[in-house]
């Protein structure tokens, strides 16, 4: 493969300067969720931590368990896991949509928008409705 | 290697507003990226304002008026003017496609043009394709057989003719490559969608003998596989092909060999 040639050469008297990219272009839905989709993603990796804190937690013993219910609890930790049940969800159904496109379906101007429209307001449907039926199973917020 | 900003000699400065001619009622203002490799200095976005009413409909009219008549300096590709050979590729309007097919009133105003982006820049609208260009070579995009040549032509059946449909049309003009994220990152290993388009468009060919090698060839965690299926490829060409879809077609085929 050639290099990618930065100048110096063919009468060039100083080094090219590269075309503006992220800054100038338009941002587009299947662009954008699929920078989401990466962030969503890297986000899993810190809600996998909570998830193995709260389990080595209860295995740990009930001052340990109670010390991961007043966290969770609070409410910077059901900021948390609200967004943590968002995220999971978000990658989930972007994870669905990228199998679909695995199959060469979907790939049509309408079909594509359609999809990526889809996972977006189904992940955030999905987690508000997660709440709501976990507030109603609990009995309100503690 | 992923860089969101733009090295120091990159970073664009404000330019020269160039006058508008006088007796002009139906003006349209254009912000052009200038780069002059003679200058030593960074690039620039000039302003020009067009007399609508003496120039064609296209941006490529507005670029041709402009040089006329304004600044004879401003530097761009052009031939055919009318997308068939791919040379007017720019940035307009925030998405890469053809001036000569882009019409002005379909681009929000001020229309503003740049390069195709994150290309080492030869001078203003003019980007140095030379990697695009070896990406498309490495593909080895000719028929490759090894039965002995035929009396008169190779045949194909028109449904197998029809499997090229969608990419046989491609003009190499770089809108979708140039518009792709991961292309921006990764142009020194990824192919691009250009490029796999093209690699798609002779692995489906019934008459080629080397489709195995080809995928072999492929079969990289960068040169195919750095498509996440951004979408950004099928969105930019301006011959509305679907590039995202013929990558998605090698992918499938990739796993198809192996069952």
């Amino acid at each position: 493969m050639a290099e990618l040639d930065t100048g110096m050469t063919t009468g060039a008297t100083r080094p090219r300067p590269i075309s503006p990219h992220l800054q100038i272009y338009r941002p587009m839905l299947t662009m954008v969720m699929s920078i989401v989709h990466r962030i969503t993603g890297a986000a899993l990796y810190f809600g996998m931590l909570l998830l193995a804190w709260w389990l080595i937690a209860a295995a740990t013993g009930p001052n340990a368990y109670a010390n991961v219910e007043w966290f969770m609890g609070s409410l910077i930790g059901q900021l948390i896991l609200f967004g943590y049940t968002w995220a999971l969800l978000h990658h989930m159904l972007g994870g669905i949509r990228h199998l679909i496109w695995d199959t060469i379906h979907g790939f049509e101007p309408a079909e594509r928008e359609m999809l990526t429209l889809a996972t977006l307001i189904g992940s955030i449907a999905l987690t508000l409705i997660l709440w709501v039926v976990g507030y109603l199973v609990m009995g309100g917020p503690r | 290697m992923v860089e969101f900003t733009l090295p120091k000699n990159s970073k664009i400065t404000e330019g020269r507003k160039w006058p508008r001619t006088s007796h002009a009622t139906h003006v349209g203002e254009f912000r052009i990226y200038r780069w002059n490799p003679d200058d030593g200095q960074n690039p620039s976005i000039d302003t020009y304002f067009v007399d609508r009413d003496d120039c064609g409909p296209m941006v490529l009219d507005a670029l041709i008026w402009i040089k006329n008549n304004v600044d004879p300096t401003l530097t761009f590709r052009r031939s055919c003017r009318e997308g068939v050979c791919g040379s007017c590729a720019m940035n307009i309007d925030g998405t890469n496609t053809l001036a000569c097919t882009k019409a002005i009133d379909d681009a929000r105003a001020p229309v503003k043009i740049y390069p195709l982006p994150h290309q080492p820049v030869v001078k203003d609208l003019v980007p140095d394709l030379k990697n695009f260009y070896a990406q498309y070579a490495s593909i080895e995009p000719w028929l490759q057989t090894t039965t002995p040549a035929p009396q008169k032509e190779w045949r194909q059946s028109h449904q197998d003719r029809a499997k090229l449909d969608g990419m046989y049309e491609c003009i190499l003009c770089a809108c979708c490559s140039t518009s792709c994220p991961s292309y921006w990152w990764n142009s020194d290993r990824y192919l691009g969608p250009a490029a796999l388009l093209q690699a798609n468009r002779w692995v489906q060919d019934s008459r080629d003998e080397a489709t195995g090698d080809r995928l072999d060839n492929l079969e990289d965690p960068f040169r195919l596989y750095r498509c996440h299926t951004i979408m950004n490829c099928s969105k930019a060409c301006p011959k509305g092909l679907n590039p995202a879809k013929e990558i998605a077609q090698l992918k499938k085929a990739l796993v198809d060999r192996q069952l």
